[in-house]
């Protein structure tokens, strides 16, 4: 069965002032693999919201095999053959994979009941066909991030999706599952499925899409075949400058231990070890890059260092001092945080942005007086910071939660990066801002370390990891399996060993 | 930007639209038993604020009210469910008529004495639930409502060795614990019963608005009650500023006792609040949990209880109780609403 052409007519779609598609069009070629590339807040997920029924256009059309087509709601998509898969997979944790796949649908088998056998048989073939390898009967709670990604790939095709919408797919995978994940849309595209798919990662871009769109700012500034473009030159597309590439760095000259871990254990929110014996010190004026899988510690080692979640053994010293109790204690001793959920812990969402850039300094003197909260001096300290790191717009009186990602991101960092802390945890200090941004904060973090800093760096980017760290090692099950510097490795070898395996040992593996 | 802003004006006046909704509904069942809606309103509006008297009763019943409301909305900033005023306030008026009525005290400490009483053994009460939910986290809207109970069973009890022969109130308070009526410096009041306490009342809203926005622990108080994980890792215990917003609430809830043992009876008598502390509820609810609202709210349902009294003449009593009701279904659903409709502007 072949996919249908879509065609996307001249789409405007605005949210009150702000257009975030303006006169956009843009053709997936039936069979296609079709890349969405843009910095955040180009329009690029609202486009595809569109596409799925889960917003209306404000005008424009959807053309799909030449003929208009209004796409009410995501029934309507999925009766039309698109499926999606959203960055936030939406799965029902504690039910089987077949279950998943099936749920909505479950049909009825002898006296109404369910057929669980019928279902465990019909995910697995799926899943031979397309080489989507998964357990029909395993809980979803249990699978890895990219197993839980292929569930939802299948639960697409399961409803007969023929073109596939993918929402930046890689950016919660290790370099080897986004590998396997190629594979399979591979695969599909032989099979004659069409797949658009959103990302920011512009090697993934050559080495997968045959058509790339580029938007800026709510506008399609171009589309070619893949070939035909070099990274360079989506990369100018997409910011509409190439960034300059990190200044050469000053080696590191590092210090006294600022941040120090001996011996620690640490529970994860279910009361199982997720930190088993790590020790580790970074000294003032480097930076130690964190890299792992998620889920194999680092989230439990950020927070144990901040002071958010009790260790069960081991200590922490933060500049000297050993760290017991709250938070307070720990930004007292000279750590700032810059957390990995920034609307969960980063930010009072409802708070003004003056008020954010207080959190965690509200004690402090630049926050009031005495007992006395606020005024002129914060007013002014907010603008001054706003500023500085780009927050837009600049009005300390606006509502964190009206902010974009990247700027509530920018925020965070803004405030983090201000405080003068001897020890920076920074945990995915770019996720979710542009490359312009991007850019920004490396530098700035950059230079906290040559001012003497030192700084705790996870990141889920090894590029990130690479271009910014002194040392890098290796969290694999809640412990430190390798340790290594930029200089003495690259993506492949660390996300070799973000799995577990040895670099030697893998090639074996995979074969 | 503008989009925004109306937004915002529009979601901002949703306690004004909750009322006059609530009216016309309760126009509507006016009209089903043959009533006259606006003759009813007129009537009900004359009676509350139509004479100097009328105000005052209106006012006195709108003070127990904003205390209640104010002890309310302040646990909500923090993120608490305060259910316990009624008991607070409760156990505020004992504490207050019995210093005034024994404490050995010159005339001059008494007042200041009784006052403190009020606020101390409401915010202990209110700092019982509030520990229990920093040290164990158990939940406080269960263990307000239950101490509650415990409240009206611990007066009873106390009641035996405490209350006149025959009734059920202690003895009247000494002169110096009195809280003058405000009649005496506006002879326009009357002889109503409003007194001092609505002072106390304003000058506690005014103090809690600038606690809540102006201080430091204000900062951390909203900030556990906007996100308490950001809070914590602001460096802030949860726990500890919990705890201490649920005291601050109960001592609140704890002073409203004086407006009828202090400003009005002059002894404490069971039964006094007349359901003001959980009414407390409604009112922080349609004040929307700022002090200024709160006042605001409260003179509204002050109004209705008061100004109900004249209209079940014409209209059964249990009208102004529909009308209560409606408003605060309203309230609870005008937000919501209100934000839709301003989405779909947008």
């Amino acid at each position: 069965m072949r996919a249908p052409a879509v065609q996307l007519h001249e789409i405007t779609r605005r949210f009150g002032a702000l257009t975030a598609n303006d006169r956009v069009s843009c053709e997936i070629a039936s069979g296609e693999i079709h890349a969405l590339v843009g910095e955040n807040g180009a329009g690029k997920s609202t486009l595809m919201h569109q596409l799925f029924g889960l917003l209306q256009p404000d005008s424009g059309e959807i053309r799909i095999d030449g003929r208009a087509t209004r796409i009410a709601d995501p029934a309507a998509a999925m009766a039309l053959g698109f499926g999606m898969v959203h960055q936030h997979f939406m799965l029902v944790d504690t039910l089987t994979v077949a279950e998943n796949v099936v749920l909505g649908r479950e049909g009825a088998g002898a006296f109404g009941f369910f057929d669980r056998a019928r279902a465990e048989r019909e995910v697995a073939e799926l899943g031979a066909r397309y080489g989507l390898a998964v357990d029909p009967q395993a809980r979803i709670a249990r699978l890895s991030v990219g197993a839980q990604q292929r569930v939802e790939i299948l639960k697409a095709l399961a409803r007969g999706a023929r073109v596939l919408i993918l929402d930046e797919p890689t950016a919660v995978l290790t370099p080897q599952e986004a590998d396997e994940l190629f594979v399979v849309l591979r695969a599909l595209r032989a099979g004659g499925t069409s797949i658009v798919f959103i990302t920011h990662k512009l090697t993934e871009v050559k080495a997968l899409a045959d058509r790339v769109t580029v938007m800026r700012a709510g506008r399609v500034v171009g589309s070619a075949p893949a070939e035909e473009l070099s990274v360079e030159h989506i990369a100018e597309w997409m910011v509409g400058r190439v960034p300059a590439p990190l200044n050469e760095r000053s080696s590191a000259a590092p210090g006294a231990p600022q941040i120090v871990c001996e011996q620690l254990d640490v529970r994860d929110d279910r009361g199982l070890p997720a930190i088993r014996g790590v020790s580790l010190s970074v000294r003032a004026g480097e930076i130690v890059g964190v890299a792992g899988v998620e889920g194999n510690g680092q989230h439990e080692l950020l927070e144990a260092i901040a002071g958010l979640r009790p260790a069960r053994a081991g200590r922490i010293l933060i500049a000297g001092h050993v760290c017991t109790g709250g938070a307070r204690a720990h930004r007292a001793a000279g750590l700032a945080h810059i957390p990995s959920d920034r609307l969960h812990r980063g930010l009072v969402p409802d708070f003004t942005l003056a008020e954010n850039l207080m959190l965690g300094q509200q004690r402090g003197p630049r926050s009031g007086r005495g007992l006395w909260f606020g005024g002129s001096s914060m007013r002014a300290h907010a603008l001054e910071l706003l500023k500085a790191f780009d927050v837009r717009p600049v009005s300390p009186a606006l509502q964190a939660r009206r902010l974009s990602g990247g700027n509530q991101q920018k925020l965070i960092a803004a405030r983090e990066l201000s405080c003068a802390a001897q020890a920076i945890l920074a945990a995915h200090p770019t996720r979710g801002v542009d490359l312009g941004a991007i850019d920004f904060l490396h530098r700035r973090l950059l230079a906290e370390r040559d001012a003497g800093r030192a700084v705790l760096l996870i990141s889920s980017e090894l590029s990130e990891l690479l271009a910014l760290s002194d040392r890098i090692v290796v969290l694999y099950e809640g412990r430190i399996v390798h340790e290594t510097t930029p200089a003495h490795t690259d993506e492949r070898t660390l996300g070799l060993s973000m799995t577990g395996r040895s670099a030697t040992g893998a090639h074996e593996a995979l074969a | 930007m503008t989009a925004e802003r109306r937004t915002q004006l529009l979601v901002a006046s949703s306690p004004v639209l909750a009322v006059l909704a609530a009216l016309a509904a309760g126009a509507a069942v006016i009209a089903a038993i043959g009533e006259d809606p606006l003759a009813i309103y007129t009537l009900l509006f004359r009676q509350a604020f139509g004479t100097g008297y009328g105000l005052g009763q209106t006012l006195f019943r709108a003070t127990p009210l904003i205390f209640g409301g104010l002890s309310v909305a302040l646990a909500f900033r923090a993120g608490l469910f305060n259910i316990g005023g009624e008991g607070q306030m409760l156990l505020g008026g004992l504490a207050a008529a019995l210093v005034g009525a024994y404490a050995p005290l010159p005339a001059l400490a008494l007042l200041p004495a009784a006052l403190l009483a009020a606020a101390a053994a409401g915010g202990a009460w209110g700092a019982i639930p509030g520990m229990l939910k920093a040290r164990f986290g158990a939940h406080e809207v269960i263990n307000t409502i239950m101490l509650n109970f415990i409240a009206l069973s611990l007066v009873g009890w106390l009641g035996h060795r405490l209350f006149e022969t025959a009734t059920v109130r202690t003895r009247e308070i000494a002169a110096g614990a009195v809280l003058p009526r405000l009649g005496a410096w506006l002879p326009a009041l009357r002889s109503a019963p409003v007194n001092a306490s609505l002072l106390i009342a304003l000058l506690i809203a005014a103090a809690l608005a600038a606690l809540l926005f102006r201080t430091r622990l204000g900062y951390e108080l909203r900030a556990v009650g906007l996100n308490a994980p950001g809070a914590e890792y602001g460096g802030i215990s949860i726990g500890r500023t919990q705890a201490l917003a649920m005291t601050l609430a109960g001592a609140v809830a704890g002073l409203g006792g004086v407006n009828f043992v202090l400003g009005y009876k002059h002894y404490f008598e069971l039964g006094f609040t007349g359901g003001a502390g959980f009414m407390g509820i409604a009112v922080a609810l349609l004040g929307r949990n700022s002090p200024l609202g709160v006042i605001i709210a409260a003179l509204f349902f002050g109004a209705l209880a008061y100004g109900g009294l004249v209209v079940n003449q014409r209209v059964p009593r249990e009208l102004i109780e529909v009308l209560e009701a409606l408003v605060i279904l309203f309230a609870i659903s005008a937000r919501p609403l209100l934000e839709r409709v301003a989405r779909r502007w947008a």
